[in-house]
């Protein structure tokens, strides 16, 4: 075997290394490429036009705002999270913290129609926000609330494991030293989360960017306005425009990769950090 | 279960104040965070059962013996008995490949296996349309022969299964990373042979791994969405899966009938989670007794 580095003693690396290389093309590989492929056949020009017009423009504004802004919402609260689930531990703990994988668990359709009833108008959280004056579904706002929702795990448990093995000797050292509480978190703790909750905010942000199932019920998908980017891609491949869906999702995918390999760029820069 | 173990030492840390906060603020920061999940966990799981139950137990029944929702559940059934076996082969596979040796271009093999993540759903329904589509790069030649592979079973099923194939690789690779090859190799010098190791040495020793990666990938293709409504047309009876009866009862103003269908697709996710933390336990209650150990010794020394 050419590739092999070493030799070993183990059987079996031609046929596993046969059989995963075999399936990755067939089911990843050849099907991502016809994204390239159909890209290829369109002129510069129209490429930019499709790409480039009002309508996906304020897509993926859209998009990528609402996913920034669900993503440090869910900063902020999975930090909270994870710090009181870590040091104050109070009974029913562990029912709660399965219950955090529950948006990772929920299938996205289930997700969608049940927080849309909620916040429909006359649902149990649209009723009273209709009486503050504020509207959920179908403005920017629901969606954000369907992202906050599908990416709340991902904070809470990049930053839990951290919490966990972190130093109290640290933190009593600040505390020797005449650092009050908040001083000590501020200074102390939370430079150490920080790359946790780096990595967590770039997986939820990665993750409710391309979102679909439980944003396009609450989303009420009005062009130009509550209209995210796989739902536009969507409509696009049900009028049979297969090049202006395929032109969209082609810049969504350059992205998603380059977020890809961010996150594990962070990660490495983290391992290294919390060895230290 | 990290939590178990952090809480076993616990109360050590807790005696000396200073790195603790006063009990006013951490009564008022359990509760912010408790309300916060209240409303984004809580509320959402509670509603999906009441809603379904609302309109009495009789409708709720009705609507899960519905023939639609029947053949809905049997679709998504039979999506995830093909979805699942075959990435659970392909899982086993890279996971060998990957753990047990060492070869050029290992690092791209890794990332490439995590591709699924990175792309959102709607294009991994899209890139089968562009494969096998009428308009697609096949899509003349299927037509001639007369088989139909989007907007049919086929298409669900590839679609799924693009979805849901790293997941048992991911659980594997790191699992079989840790038993080390040792016990392999042991087992081929006493006379075994690589299959023998392999099914007697290599599962026994991933089989929580394994176990939990097949929850995991059937949770997921069970509950596609994104992906599948891309490729199936949402033929009635025949390419709808239980999410996308969900979506068509609900746009039909179906509401009691679509919380019916959610409800047991709300179940799996909560067995999902359930058996999650089952399985996570046998897995590290070596560490565990390990730390029990220590803390146990711990107390001795301190009352001696």
């Amino acid at each position: 075997m050419l590739l092999l580095k070493r030799k070993s003693i183990l059987p079996g690396f031609g046929l596993s290394m046969g059989i995963t290389t075999v399936y990755l093309s067939l089911i990843a590989v050849i099907p991502l490429s016809t994204i390239f492929l159909k890209t290829a056949q369109m002129s510069p020009a129209q490429f930019w036009q499709t790409v480039a017009s009002a309508r996906v423009l304020a897509s993926f504004r859209l998009s990528f705002g609402a996913s920034l802004v669900a993503a440090f919402v869910n900063s902020i609260f999975g930090l909270l999270v994870a710090w009181t689930m870590v040091r104050y531990p109070f009974p029913g703990r562990t029912i709660v913290d399965a219950l955090i994988d529950l948006p990772f668990a929920l299938p996205t359709a289930v997700a969608g129609i049940t927080l849309t009833t909620l916040c429909a108008t006359n649902g149990w959280i649209g009723r009273y926000a209709e009486l503050a004056g504020i509207k959920i579904s179908y403005t920017p706002l629901g969606i954000t609330i369907a992202l906050i929702f599908v990416g709340l795990p991902f904070i809470i448990r990049t930053v839990e494991p951290v919490l966990e093995e972190f130093d109290l000797e640290l933190e009593e050292a600040a505390a020797t030293l005449g650092a009050g509480r908040f001083q000590t978190f501020l200074r102390v703790i939370l430079p150490n989360l920080f790359p946790a909750v780096l990595t967590g905010f770039a997986l939820a942000f990665a993750r409710a960017v391309g979102e679909y199932g439980s944003v396009v019920f609450i989303a009420g998908n009005m062009p130009m306005k509550t209209e995210i980017v796989p739902l536009l891609i969507m409509t696009r491949l049900e009028q049979f425009d297969y090049r202006g869906a395929t032109a969209i999702a082609l810049v969504m995918l350059l992205f998603s990769f380059a977020l890809l390999l961010t996150i594990n760029v962070i990660q490495r820069w983290t391992s290294r950090f919390y060895a230290q | 279960m990290a939590m178990i173990i952090s809480r076993a030492g616990a109360p050590a840390r807790r005696a000396s104040l200073s790195v603790s906060e006063p009990r006013l603020v951490r009564i008022a920061l359990t509760t912010t965070a408790l309300i916060f999940l209240l409303f984004f966990l809580g509320l959402p799981l509670f509603a999906v059962f009441f809603y379904a139950l609302n309109k009495g137990v009789g409708v709720y029944l009705a609507s899960i013996a519905d023939r639609y929702t029947l053949s809905a559940i049997f679709k998504t059934l039979l999506t995830a008995s093909i979805a699942v076996p075959l990435n659970v082969a392909f899982g086993i596979a890279a996971a060998w490949a990957i753990a047990r040796f060492d070869f050029h271009g290992k690092n791209i093999l890794t990332t490439m296996i995590d591709l699924p993540f990175a792309v959102s759903p709607v294009i991994a329904g899209m890139i089968f349309v562009l494969l096998f589509g009428s308009q697609g790069i096949f899509g003349a030649w299927l037509t001639s022969h007369d088989i139909k592979i989007i907007f049919a079973t086929p298409g669900i099923i590839l679609a799924t299964t693009f979805v849901t194939f790293p997941i048992v690789a991911r659980e594997l690779i790191p699992a079989m990373q840790a038993s080390g090859s040792e016990e392999e190799e042991a087992a081929l010098s006493l006379g075994a042979s690589g299959w023998q190791a392999f099914w007697r040495v290599t599962i026994p020793n991933v089989k929580w791994a394994l176990l939990y990666g097949v929850i995991i990938c059937n949770a997921r293709a069970m509950g596609e969405f994104g992906a599948v409504s891309v490729v199936s047309g949402s033929i009635r009876g025949k390419t709808v899966t239980m999410p996308l009866w969900v979506e068509i009862l609900y746009n039909e103003y179906n509401f009691a009938g679509a919380f019916a269908v959610a409800s047991l697709l709300t179940l799996l996710a909560l067995v999902t989670i359930l058996a999650k933390r089952l399985i996570a336990a046998p897995a590290i209650s070596n560490e565990i007794s390990d730390e029990r150990a220590e803390s146990i010794e711990a107390k001795l020394g301190e009352a001696a």
